[in-house]
Order: structure tokens, then sequence, then C-alpha cells
């Protein structure tokens, strides 16, 4: 008997101890990173194992924070906050409108749409990216901030669809005695479904802004005024601003860049297993 | 007055009623697919019969770019780049993913905890950062050719092979398995427990249970990864651009990296439109061959509660 349960012990430290071992190894690009930022340029580039710093050179985030060409990181984290922020919002508004049509009421051509929805959720992105240049060009869009955030207005099929999953779960009898109570359908939005509705907005918000804070592409595609530049842009160039690059700079820029990203990550932890578990999140 | 009571009693009628509500609330999606799905789809269409540059008026120049395109050696050689890509790095990090959910499917409390820590790669995984932290880990003095030197292996050019430069991007792939990972956790928490019991008695040991009996319930979860993720790995392209810049000799070159530079680049926007819509059709192609495949190893059963 005690031989069974010690057996059992031991299995059990021995798990925990692999489980922690490897998730150590899988992390540690981002603990090299996040201690590269208090490095210097010598301890960075030639591979040291260890994740501490032997002298700690706060200094590297004032040299960061300067910039280039003028323009302090301030302004490359601020343009990348008013994206980021009129993006989500956008979507997480439209998305919830366009999941409540689909999942709620029936009417004429709502299977066409739906499955317009389902398709446009498997398109490449890319093959709809030039034209949309194209457009935008000769809109004289291109060099603002528009093609970030105007396509955000319209909902996502993404979160459209999580948002429907979701909305299926809320009774069809609260619909009906809010109907009863003298509510139209605009009301039963409002007022019923979109309080019951939080835990899909709040993954909705979480999930988006993850996204749009790192998008690369987009920023890079569109935008040509370093003073419009976001943070994933700035960070880039200032890799390559000049053939001497100061690592422990940019590593501390990267690392506050992706700041927003980890404290979001520790608060709404939960929602965030929730959300992808019940969507499926790419990435 | 009656007239006016009557056309305000029509007029609520017609706001109030379904359809209108449906269209009310449907509309930005109609909207948007329109004009930023629809509208580009045949704009981009027009342009890749065209020689646009978005400088001089375009000229019709009919087939030209698609003839073009299959005897561009580059263009090639991106479509094997990509697709030895797309099928190496896909079934890694699904195999990894799942790998994982499995080993945290114990009941304990530590897991959530632990979840959380193997989420973290994915969590950051689109951002520049961490794209130019990889670049320097495999650099020539980096990390891990001072670890393999430590093991006594000699170093290793990564950047500088053709035949190595994919590793590290595929490397980096596997490393974001985390949604995977979390969308197979909760499949497996889906799988009733009386099956393992069941199969226990049948004398069936671990192995056996996880063949017979986890993979098959979850089939329809990993048919949904795999689609997601070959979708995904197809538009790879921060990597590319920021590590590796296509090279060496164009051997990690992928598609959208090639169809970027074609039209950002060179501003060949006709060409780059041609580009766009041969990737639609060969992934359309295997996104259809992986539905049809699955006929056979989906078993929708258990997709169905």
């Amino acid at each position: 008997m005690m031989g069974i349960k010690f057996r059992k012990q031991i299995g059990k430290v021995l798990y925990h101890a692999f489980v922690l071992c490897f998730g150590f190894v899988m992390v540690y690009p981002v603990l090299w990173m996040i201690t590269g930022s208090l490095k210097n340029n010598v301890e960075i580039l030639n591979g040291s194992l260890s994740l501490i710093p032997p002298n700690w050179r706060w200094e590297n985030f004032a040299n960061g924070f300067r910039g280039f060409g003028g323009i302090t990181f301030v302004t490359f984290f601020k343009n990348s906050f008013i994206v980021t922020v009129i993006a989500t919002f956008a979507t997480v508004v439209s998305s919830a409108c366009v999941a409540y049509s689909f999942a709620r009421i029936k009417y004429r051509g709502r299977k066409v749409l739906f499955t317009a929805m389902l398709c446009t959720m498997m398109l490449p992105g890319q093959i709809i990216l030039i034209p949309q240049y194209i457009i935008y060009n000769k809109l004289g869009m291109v060099g603002s901030i528009l093609p970030l955030v105007l396509p955000h207005f319209f909902g996502q099929a993404f979160f459209i669809y999580q948002m429907m999953q979701f909305m299926a779960g809320i009774p069809r009898e609260l619909d009906e005695a809010a109907t009863i109570d003298g509510c139209s359908k605009y009301t039963i939005f409002s007022r019923v479904i979109l309080p019951l509705l939080k835990p899909a907005l709040v993954t909705t918000v979480i999930i988006q802004f993850y996204w749009k804070w790192d998008d690369f592409m987009g920023p890079l595609i569109y935008l040509n005024k370093p003073q419009d530049y976001t943070v994933s842009i700035a960070i880039k160039l200032f890799a390559d601003a000049s053939s001497t690059t100061d690592y422990g700079a940019m590593f501390a820029m990267s690392t506050l860049s992706l700041l927003p990203v980890f404290l979001i990550f520790l608060f709404f932890n939960k929602y965030l297993v929730e959300g992808i578990s019940t969507s499926g999140l790419k990435g | 007055m009656e007239k006016k009571e009557k056309r305000k009693l029509s007029l609520h009628k017609f706001l109030y009623n379904d359809n209108t509500v449906g269209y009310t609330f449907a509309l930005p999606f109609i909207i948007g697919f329109l004009g930023f799905t629809i509208v580009p789809m045949i704009v981009s269409m027009y342009y890749s019969f065209t020689d646009y540059n978005l400088i001089k008026q375009e000229n019709f120049i009919g087939l030209d770019n698609y003839i073009r395109l299959f005897q561009d050696v580059r263009f090639l050689k991106s479509v094997r780049v990509t697709l030895k890509y797309v099928f190496f790095s896909v079934p890694l990090k699904l195999a990894f993913a799942l790998f994982i959910a499995y080993l945290l499917t114990r009941k304990s409390k530590a897991v959530t905890f632990y979840r959380s820590l193997y989420y973290i790669p994915s969590l950051i995984g689109g951002s520049i950062a961490v794209s130019l932290v990889w670049k320097e880990l495999f650099s020539s003095k980096g990390l891990i050719n001072s670890i393999l030197m430590n093991l006594g292996i000699e170093k290793v050019s990564w950047f500088g092979d053709q035949k190595l430069a994919m590793v590290p991007l595929i490397l980096m792939t596997v490393w974001q398995f985390g949604s995977s990972m979390i969308i197979f956790a909760a499949g497996l928490k889906e799988i009733p427990s009386t099956y393992y019991e069941a199969a226990k008695i049948d004398g069936a040991n671990k192995g056996q249970s996880f063949v017979k009996i986890t993979l098959p319930c979850l089939s329809p979860i990993i048919l949904y990864n795999l689609v997601m993720q070959t979708i995904s790995a197809f538009m790879a392209f921060t990597q590319a651009f920021v590590i590796t810049k296509g090279g060496p000799n164009d051997a990690t070159n992928f598609y959208s990296l090639y169809v970027y530079n074609q039209a950002f680049k060179y501003y060949d926007m006709g060409y780059a439109s041609a580009m766009s819509w041969v990737m639609l059709v060969v992934m359309s192609l295997i996104t259809l061959l992986i539905f049809k495949s699955s006929k056979r190893w989906v078993f929708s059963e258990a997709g169905q509660e």
C-alpha cells in the first residue's frame, strides 16, 4: 500500500518538475529579451545564456525612448494607442450588432449573408491587401491612420461568429419576456442581450487589442511619415537605423511594447483562455 | 388627422418589422462585405490583367501577368518554399500543441498556471519584438550556437545556409502553439471519462486509449485547428520579412513576402494582383483537400453533443 502511494507521490513531483522546467525553456526567449533590455551590446551579442545582467543598464530605457530622427517613443506609443483603441472599440460595437441580427432576428436573406460571412472568415487577407491599397491610394487615404481603423467599423467575421456562439447560450425566453413587457427588438438588444454578452465582449476587446497592437504589415504599408509610426514599425526602424544598433535600447523598447499585452493578460487571463477555447484564436 | 395617424402607424410598422430590424443590425457587415471584400476582389481581378504600377494609367495586357508568373523562377521557388514551410510547421505545431494540452489535463490547481505559462510565447508571437529576439538567438554568435558549442557541436550558420534558413522560422511557428493548445485542452475536457474507464477495464494501456479514444474524439477539433493554422501559415510574413528578408538566395522568400515586394518595392501592382489570385486558388485547393480527406478521419459523433 505504502509503495503505491509513495510511487504516486514521486510521479507527481516528477510531473510538476518536468512541466515547470519545460515551461521555463518555452518562456526563456521572452525572459532573455526582457533581461536583455538591461544588458550592453557585448553581453547580448556574445550569446550569453545568463539571464542576469552583469551590471544593470537602466539607461537603455532612456536611450531607447529617445527614438530616432528627433521623434521619441512617446509619440510612437501614443500612435499605437490611438489606432488600437479606435479599432478595438469599432470592432466590438459593429460585430455585436451584426451577431445580434444573425443570431436573433429572422429576415429574408439572412442565410445568404451568414454564408458570405463564413466565406470571409476563410478568405486569406492577402488577396484583398493590394486592391485595398490601390483603393485607399485613389481615395488619398494612404499616409493617414484611416486605412488602419476604417475596416473595423464594419464587423469582423471571426468575432461575429464568436458572439453568435455566445448568444446561442442566452435563453430565448428572455427575449420573449422583454417583448411582452413592451420592448422592441432594438431595446432587447441594448437592454437584454448586450449586458449578458459582456464576457464575449471582453474577450473580443482583448484579442482585438492584441492583434491591432502587434499589427506590423498594416502600418508598414499605410504609414509613411515617421511621426505617425506605430511602435511595431518604430522598433523595426530603430533596429535598422544604423549599422551599430544599440541592442540594449532596442530590447528595452521591445519589452515596453509588450507591456500592455502582458498587463491585459495578467488581469483578464481567465476571459482570454475561455474566449480562445470557445472560438479558436489564430496565431 | 386620420391620414397622418395612419402614416405614422405604417412607419412604426416598417421600423419594427423583422426585415427592417435585421438589415439595420446587419448593415455594418453588408457595407463592409461589399466595400472591403467584394469590390477589392473585383478590383484585384481587373488589375491582375493590367500592368498597373500606381503612377501611370494601366494597360490591359490580358493573361500576360499569369503567363509571366509561370516563367518566373523566383515565383516558382517561393511557391515551393511556402508549401515546404506549411507542410512542416503546421503538423509539428499541432502535434506539439496536442502533446502539451494532453500533458496539462491533470486535475491540479497548478494546471491553470501552467497553461498561462505555456501560452506566453503565443501571446506576443505576432509582435516585431519576438522576431527581433529570434533573429539574435539564431545569429552566428547567438545563444543557440553557443549552446551547440557547449555541447561540442560545431556552430551553424542558420541564416547563411539555404538548407537551414527555414529551420528557425519553423521553430518559431511551432513555439507559438498556445492557441491550438487551449482549443485542444477544451476538447480534451469534453471527452467523457467513462470512455477511458471502460477501455481500462478492457485492458487497454494509455497509448492504446489515446489512439482509440482521444484522437477520434478530438478529430473535429484537429480538423478545425488544421484548417485555421494552414491558412495562417500560408500568410506568414513578419518572420520572413524581419528575420531572413527572404534569403539566403530566396530560400525563405515566402509567398506573401514576394507579393509584398512586388507590390510595395517594385510597385508592380498588376503582377502582385495576379499572384494573389494564384495564391487564393492554391490555398482553396489545399483547404478543399483537407475537407475532402476529413470525411475519412473525422468522427462527427464526437463533435455533436
